[in-house]
């Protein structure tokens, strides 16, 4: 071999070892990688007293109720499953009823999430307002696709 | 082929290619992004749920796009740097970092002064924000790295290693909105199937997507062209070149 094809046997093989390697770590750490679970996850398993976890999801329609001062209750589901939300503070704007959202906070004696922090999570679609009226009914106005089982899968 | 290519690739004749190309691609990056810029900020329609903060999708989605594509385009520069060592590839890589990282450093400024109002915070630690962050300390890297070194082609070469060793960080950032949950919504325009975009909001984003790639192209051709004139200062290509500049 000359010393050309010896360089590019060497690059060739950093980039696949890289490629492996990448591979591996995030095969291995996937659920490190999530940045919340859904309502699907929580169902199924306990988790540990006190712990902090986000919990991302829709806001059900029809379920969010408005008490004193900025006390708010609401159902986050997924595809599947539910959780009743319990939240007091200043909600994101575009927090509404079949909105995407994620909670952080933690889950109660009773089984309750509630919650200390919720962001909104928008979808990928872009349009005037006049074609979303066109285009959807009134509650199928996000997918809950973006909202994946962390421990399912 | 392969005579025309070296030709090419030869420092005098490539700086007079991109002496006639560069003025050509600063007219389109100006004017396209004249016109996609005023149409997506006066004539788009409002989002229905964002209202008028989704308009920042005119720069922020250019920016990310641009600062993925650079980073490719850097690190096949480094691998034919470090298998055919050819000059010109040196003087690639270490022209694209800096603008690389600029456009980097926009994508993140732009999407955090749109996650405050639409997601509620500025920073979030999800995938696609964090990988974003490391594509940003990657430039920096060879940047820094650049610096350090008092040998322009040792400086190269270990700049182009870095570049490809940090290329892994490429899919990364671009199916990090897939592969994992995140608070950032999955890909509008770059992906399989249809874009997600109405055709109305869609023509300023493209139109400001081409600009944006013209203008950096714009920008790395004029570096390599500096760069070329550096390393080459005592060749009799380049005094000529510099004696026939007017010095104001």
């Amino acid at each position: 071999m000359t010393k050309r094809q010896k360089r590019m046997v060497a690059v060739a093989g950093l980039i696949l070892g890289l490629g492996v390697a990448a591979a591996l770590g995030f095969t291995a750490f996937r659920k490190n990688m999530m940045y919340f679970y859904t309502p699907t996850d929580l169902v199924g398993h306990s988790l540990p007293a006190n712990a902090k976890v986000r919990v991302g999801g829709l806001v059900v329609t029809g379920s969010v109720q408005r008490g004193d001062d900025l006390d708010v209750a609401f159902t986050l589901a997924d595809c599947e499953h539910s959780v009743p939300v319990r939240y007091h503070g200043i909600l994101p704007d575009l927090f509404r009823e079949g909105q995407g959202i994620v909670a952080t906070g933690r889950i109660d004696a009773q089984g309750d999430f509630v919650a200390d922090e919720v962001l909104a999570k928008h979808d990928e679609n872009y349009m005037p307002p006049e074609l979303q009226e066109a285009l959807t009914t009134a509650d199928g106005k996000h997918s809950c696709a973006p909202f994946k089982s962390v421990m399912g899968s | 082929m392969w005579t025309w290519f070296h030709r090419l690739a030869s420092p005098p004749s490539f700086y007079r290619l991109a002496e006639r190309l560069a003025p050509w691609l600063g007219l389109g990056a100006v004017v396209l992004l004249a016109f996609g810029w005023f149409y997506g900020l006066v004539y788009a329609p409002a989002d229905y749920q964002q209202k008028d903060a989704f308009r920042i999708i005119y720069v922020h989605v250019p920016a990310a796009a641009v600062s993925l594509s650079l980073y490719s385009a850097m690190a096949i520069a480094g691998v034919i740097v470090v298998i055919w060592r050819i000059k010109l590839a040196e003087c690639v890589v270490v022209s694209i970092a800096p603008v690389g990282a600029s456009m980097t450093a926009i994508a993140l400024v732009t999407g955090m002064l749109w996650g405050k109002p639409m997601w509620g915070a500025y920073w979030v630690w999800d995938a696609r924000l964090t990988s974003e962050l490391v594509l940003l300390f990657l430039y920096l890297g060879v940047i820094g790295l650049h610096e350090a070194f008092d040998d322009a082609r040792a400086a190269a070469r270990a700049c182009s290693l870095l570049a490809i060793v940090g290329s892994i960080n490429v899919p990364i950032v671009k199916f990090s909105v897939e592969w994992w949950n995140s608070l950032h919504q999955g890909s509008t325009i770059f992906k399989m199937g249809k874009a997600s975009i109405s055709p109305d909001m869609a023509l300023p984003l493209y139109a400001a997507l081409a600009g944006t790639f013209l203008f950096c192209a714009y920008a790395v051709l004029r570096r390599i062209q500096n760069e070329l004139l550096w390393r080459e200062r005592g060749t009799s290509w380049a005094k000529e070149h510099l004696s026939a500049v007017t010095v104001h």
